[in-house]
């Protein structure tokens, strides 16, 4: 059996310690907000938080994620009301939606290690999760407004 | 009795005007040699451990060093940028990740978010180490670009070798990184010698006295 902490509740799941977090998550757990995109690092969509970093669950064995944090988008916000969940859904940032779980869980990291960040460290810190719809300047534009949100006393996880 | 002494004394400087000329001939073949081939870098900080110079075995050594420091599996992570390089063919890392300050990358672009502690299984995957990173910002020990005399004096100069002295820069050779090298996972080539020969080169270089190419 191998503990997970997936959004601060604590699971015991019977799994290969080889198997992807991602299967972990969607499969075990039964959390299926994170998506399956390629399956080899490149693309961005099954983004979670592994200790506050932005892993790739689709190449990160679950036994890395043994006693560690997991947080997945689920569990960014309790009611939706992250500043980037806000500015997302003001933008109107998603067409597909399927790559935008992954999106903000990398976005989330960049707020919070720079508050107010500028068109270059987005391009810099998104430059690894690929959108199909092409919504990238929607994506910069909710990102800015989040951080324009967080000034105002909303909050990063 | 006066002209037996001057006559001596004309043949003696003509002796002596041939002997100069030949060793000023030597002298400057053997500087000219020397130039041409190699040069005796700064001196590496003082250790205990033996060095018997041998510029003709040591400049050898480095051709072989070079080669494999050269190779995508050591260079990609030596870029002159700021970027990674990746492939066989050196290209800049798709996604354009970032050195930052650590060498570790910055925001959701950290290298070990995808560069697991192992490689990953499959062709085109993340290859894996647990202290996957490039050198840090402020001393980033570049290959990409360097001649076989520039990084030769780089490699032993620990402001910028990454304050290794000769000890650390012999143990470097079994470093879990450089190790790595012969490890790169499903469909990179390998370094152009087995890591054995590398080590052998590289220690050889460093104890006949650290000597380069002169280019």
């Amino acid at each position: 059996m191998i503990s997970l902490n997936v959004n601060d509740q604590n699971f015991e799941i019977d799994a290969d310690p080889e198997m992807p977090l991602l299967w972990a998550i969607r499969d075990l757990v039964g959390l299926t907000g994170t998506k399956f995109g390629c399956g080899v690092a490149q693309c961005g969509a099954c983004v979670v938080h592994l200790n506050g970093e932005a892993v790739r669950s689709c190449v990160t064995k679950v036994s890395r994620a043994q006693g560690q944090k997991v947080l997945t988008i689920e569990g960014l916000s309790k009611n939706n009301d992250h500043p980037l969940q806000i500015a997302w859904n003001e933008e109107n940032v998603p067409q597909c939606g399927y790559c935008h779980s992954g999106q903000i869980m990398s976005a989330a990291v960049l707020l919070r290690e720079k508050p107010n960040p500028t068109d270059a460290d987005i391009d810099q810190a998104m430059a690894g999760n690929i959108c199909r719809c092409g919504t990238y300047p929607r994506i910069r534009k909710a990102i800015h407004m989040a951080a324009e949100l967080n000034k105002k006393g909303g909050f990063a996880k | 009795m006066k002209n037996k002494p001057e006559r001596l004394s004309i043949k003696n400087k003509g002796l002596l005007r041939i002997a100069l000329t030949m060793i000023t001939i030597l002298s400057l073949v053997s500087i000219m040699a020397f130039a041409l081939h190699e040069e005796k870098l700064a001196e590496l900080p003082v250790t205990n451990i033996p060095v018997a110079k041998d510029s003709v075995a040591s400049v050898e050594a480095f051709k072989k060093v070079y080669s494999v420091l050269m190779s995508p599996r050591c260079m990609n992570c030596h870029p002159a940028g700021d970027v990674p390089l990746q492939g066989d063919d050196s290209h800049l890392h798709t996604m354009n990740p970032q050195r930052g300050v650590e060498g570790k990358g910055v925001f959701a672009m950290k290298c070990g978010n995808c560069h697991q502690p192992t490689n990953t299984p499959g062709k085109n995957t993340p290859p894996g180490n647990p202290n996957w990173h490039l050198p840090p910002a402020n001393m980033k020990m570049v290959f990409q670009g360097r001649t076989p005399y520039q990084l030769a004096k780089q490699l032993v100069d620990p402001k910028q070798n990454g304050n290794k002295d000769m000890k650390k820069l012999l143990e470097h050779a079994d470093d879990g990184l450089v190790l790595a090298g012969w490890n790169p996972g499903e469909g990179r080539t390998l370094p152009p010698m087995s890591h054995a020969d590398f080590k052998k080169a590289w220690t050889t270089w460093l104890t006949t006295g650290a000597y380069a190419p002169k280019k």
